[in-house]
C-alpha cells in the first residue's frame, strides 16, 4: 500500500518556490482502484510524480514522505521516497499522460518489451522464452501476439495505449499509477481500456491509482477517490458515497456539471477559475468560488478531517456540524 | 424545394494510401447526405469514434478538401461552381472553431490581433475604432471584454477562456454557420459546460447554426437538435437528438451510448473493440457487421440501404432495433 505522510512539494522558479502540493496525508490501500480527480493545475500529476519518486529539479519535496510497502512472493518490502525508484517495474509502474507518444516509434515492440523487463526477472531465460511469456500475456489481455513484431507507428492510439498498459502490468506490480490514461481517446476505446484496467486489477489484486478529470470515469472505475483542489485534497471517501452525497461544495459542483443522457435540463459549469498558486488566497482556497463561503472561510484554512468513518472533508461548514 | 442553409448531397471522399499505382483506396467519406434548413438556427452534431470520417467532413464543408463525388451547396450556391465562388462571402458565412485552443492561437502573437484582423481584413469594420466597438460587443456576449483581452498573449489565458475568444472571433463576421471540431475535448470538465451552454445562447442570439463535431455523446445530447452518426465514413443514423438518444435504431449508436462513462448505471457488458481501420473501410458489406451483436448472414453479404423510420429519421441497417421501428410505425 501507499502511505502519504504530510507531503508537501514545490517547484523552484525565479519568483521563488511555488507550493503545488500542500500537506497531503492519506493512504491508498491494497487491492483497490483509487481515483484522483480535479481540474488541470490542481496538482494531480505532481502528486503522481511524488508517488513514483521522479522528484527532479525544479520539483522538490519540502516535507513529508511517501512509503510504498507490501508483500511480493511472500517477502515483505518497504520503500520510502528516494528509494522507490529502486523498485520501478517490479513493484510500481507508471503509465504517463499522453502514453501514446512514449513508445519509441522506430523500435519493434518486442525490443521495447525486452528493454523494460529487469534482468533479475528473466533469470536464465533466453530472449525467445521471455518473448513467449510476453506473447502469452498479450493473449490473456485479448491483444494479438503479432503486435510484438510491429512498430508503434503502425498502431492506432487506443492500441498503443493498451500495449503500454500491458507493458506496465507484465511484471504484476503491486502499484500501477495511471495518469489520464484515456484522455486523447474516443469513448468506445476509452471504455475498452478502462475495462481492461479493471479486469487486470481484479486478477492481480493490486493497487491502481487512476488520475482523471472526468468524474464519469471515476464513477465507473474507482473504488475510493480523492478530489483535489489547488494542491490539497478537499474530499476523500468511497466513490459511491461521494456520488450519492457529495459533502464538499466543490465536489457537488463537479458532479452537477456532468451532462447526462436523458436529461436536457440546464447545467452550469463552475464559475470563476482556480486561484493562482503563486499567490493563493488566505483561508479556504475554494472560498472565492464557493456559493456559501463565510468570513471564517476567507480567513482560516479548513482542516482535512474525518467527518464520517472513512470519509474525509476539508470544509468549515461541515466541520462545525461535526464538532 | 425549400431553402437550405447547407446541403450535402451524396458526398464521397477517397484517399489513396501508398503509391500512385500500387496504392490502396480508402473511402474516408462514403455517400453522405445531410442538410440544414435555413429557417430556424439548429445545432447539428456529427458523432462517431476516431477514424470515422468526422474531420474529413469538416474539412470538406470548410472547402479545404474537394469532394470526389457529390456536391455541397451553401445557401443555394454549389461548391463546384468555381465562377460564382466568392471567397470573402464564404468566409463571412462560414467560420470554424478548432479543437485545441492552445494551437488555434500562435503563442507569439497577441490574442487581440486575431480579433482585429478578422474584423478589419474581412471588411466588417471600416476603422479601428469601429472594430474595437464590434469586438468588445462580441466578447461581451461570450462573457469576456476587450479590456481583459487587449495586449495579452495566449499563455496568459486558461483553455476555457481561449476557447471563448475563439468563439468570439468566429462571431465577428456574423456567420450563418459555425463549424466546431471537438471544441470541448481539450477543456476541463468544469469548464466544458460553460462552453457548451454558450453555443446554445449564441445560436438564438446571433441566429447562427452550428455543426458540432464530437465523440462525446453526453454533450452532443445536451446541446444539439439533430444528431448524425458516422461509422467508417458512412452516415448510419440521422434524426432528432432526443429520439436518437432515447431509442437508438442502429446497433452502433447503441454501442456508442453504452460507452459513455455515465453516473448512475455501471458498466457490466464487455464490448467489441474496433479492428484496424483500413480493413473495416474496405469491407463491401455492412461495415459494422463484424462488431455487430445482431448481425445476420444478410448483413455479411450486402450493404444495407438507407431506410426512413419517420420523416426526419433515417438509418442504414437491415435490422434497425425493434423498439425504434415500432415507435416510427406508431408515428405514421
Amino acid at each position: 500500500m501507499l502511505k502519504i505522510e504530510h507531503l508537501s512539494t514545490s517547484y523552484k522558479t525565479i519568483d521563488g518556490n511555488i507550493r503545488v502540493i500542500n500537506d497531503l496525508n492519506f493512504e491508498i490501500y491494497d487491492n483497490e482502484i483509487f481515483g484522483i480527480a480535479g481540474e488541470s493545475g490542481c496538482g494531480k500529476t505532481t502528486l503522481l510524480k511524488a508517488l513514483y519518486d521522479i522528484v527532479e529539479f525544479p520539483l522538490q519535496i519540502d516535507s513529508g514522505r511517501v512509503i510504498l510497502s507490501g508483500e511480493k512472493n511472500g517477502t515483505p518490502f518497504s520503500y520510502e521516497s528516494g528509494k522507490i525508484r529502486n523498485t520501478w517495474w517490479n513493484n510500481i509502474t507508471y503509465v504517463p499522460q499522453a502514453a501514446q507518444s512514449v513508445l519509441n516509434p522506430i523500435m519493434r515492440l518486442k525490443h521495447q518489451f525486452l528493454d523494460s523487463i529487469p534482468k533479475e526477472d528473466r533469470k536464465n531465460e533466453t530472449e525467445e522464452q521471455t518473448l513467449k511469456r510476453v506473447a502469452r500475456y498479450l493473449e490473456e489481455l485479448s491483444l494479438s501476439p503479432d503486435l510484438l513484431e510491429a512498430f508503434p507507428f503502425q498502431l492506432s492510439g487506443g492500441m498503443r495505449q493498451r500495449v503500454i498498459i500491458a507493458l506496465a502490468t507484465f511484471m504484476s506490480p503491486n502499484v500501477v499509477l495511471a495518469d489520464e490514461p484515456t484522455t486523447a481517446l474516443d469513448v468506445v476505446v476509452q471504455r475498452g481500456i478502462l475495462m481492461m484496467l479493471m479486469r487486470l486489477q481484479s486478477q492481480l489484486k493490486n493497487t491502481v491509482v487512476l488520475v482523471s478529470h472526468d468524474m464519469g470515469v471515476h464513477y465507473q472505475v474507482t473504488h475510493r477517490m480523492g478530489i483535489m483542489y489547488s494542491g490539497s485534497l478537499v474530499e476523500l471517501g468511497k466513490t459511491d458515497d461521494i456520488f450519492n452525497e457529495p459533502l464538499h461544495p466543490y465536489t457537488r459542483m463537479l458532479i452537477n456539471a456532468l451532462p447526462r443522457v436523458g436529461d436536457k435540463s440546464q447545467k452550469v459549469g463552475i464559475p470563476g477559475r482556480p486561484p493562482a498558486l503563486t499567490n493563493p488566497p488566505p483561508g479556504c482556497r475554494f472560498a472565492p468560488r464557493c456559493p456559501n463561503a463565510t468570513e471564517t472561510c476567507r480567513q482560516a484554512v479548513p482542516v482535512f478531517q474525518e467527518v464520517r468513518p472513512g470519509r474525509f472533508v476539508a470544509c468549515h461548514k461541515l466541520n462545525r456540524e461535526v464538532v | 424545394m425549400s431553402e437550405k442553409l447547407l446541403e450535402i448531397k451524396n458526398v464521397s471522399k477517397i484517399f489513396r494510401i501508398g503509391g500512385m499505382l500500387r496504392g490502396k483506396k480508402l473511402v474516408a467519406v462514403d455517400d453522405v447526405s445531410l442538410d440544414i434548413d435555413s429557417g430556424k438556427p439548429v445545432i447539428l452534431s456529427i458523432v462517431g469514434e476516431s477514424g470515422c470520417g468526422k474531420s474529413t467532413m469538416y474539412k470538406m464543408i470548410l472547402r479545404l478538401y474537394k469532394p470526389d463525388k457529390g456536391d455541397i451547396t451553401l445557401c443555394g450556391k454549389s461548391y463546384s461552381d468555381k465562377k460564382g465562388y466568392d471567397p470573402l462571402r464564404f468566409r463571412l458565412d462560414v467560420q470554424p472553431i478548432f479543437q485545441n485552443p492552445y494551437e488555434t492561437f500562435s503563442a507569439r502573437k497577441r490574442v487581440d490581433s486575431y480579433l482585429f484582423n478578422t474584423a478589419l481584413r474581412l471588411g466588417i469594420a471600416k476603422s479601428r475604432s469601429e472594430a474595437e466597438r464590434l469586438i468588445d460587443e462580441t466578447l461581451c456576449s461570450v462573457g469576456m471584454s476587450l479590456a481583459t483581452v487587449k495586449g495579452k498573449y495566449p499563455a496568459q489565458f486558461s483553455g476555457g477562456e481561449l476557447q471563448r475568444i475563439s468563439i468570439a472571433r468566429a462571431l465577428i463576421t456574423r456567420p450563418k454557420l459555425i463549424i466546431a471540431d471537438e471544441p470541448v475535448a481539450a477543456i476541463d470538465a468544469s469548464m466544458k459546460m460553460n462552453i457548451v451552454n454558450l453555443f446554445k445562447e449564441i445560436k438564438d442570439k446571433y441566429n447562427v447554426s452550428f455543426i458540432y463535431i464530437t465523440h462525446d455523446l453526453s454533450t452532443a445530447y445536451y446541446v444539439s437538435d439533430y444528431i448524425a452518426t458516422l461509422y467508417r465514413g458512412c452516415l448510419i443514423e440521422y434524426g432528432p437528438a432526443k429520439e436518437i438518444m432515447d431509442e437508438p435504431a442502429h446497433p452502433y449508436t447503441e454501442l456508442l451510448m453504452n460507452a459513455i462513462p455515465r453516473v448512475g448505471d455501471k458498466w457490466n457488458k464487455e464490448l467489441v473493440m474496433p479492428d484496424t481501420e483500413e480493413k473495416e473501410y474496405a469491407i463491401s458489406y455492412c461495415k459494422f457487421a463484424p462488431r455487430c451483436p445482431y448481425a445476420t448472414d444478410e448483413c455479411r453479404q450486402k450493404r444495407p440501404e438507407m431506410t426512413f423510420l419517420s420523416e426526419s429519421r433515417k438509418v442504414l441497417c437491415f435490422h434497425p432495433l425493434i423498439k425504434a421501428q415500432a415507435l416510427a410505425k406508431e408515428g405514421k
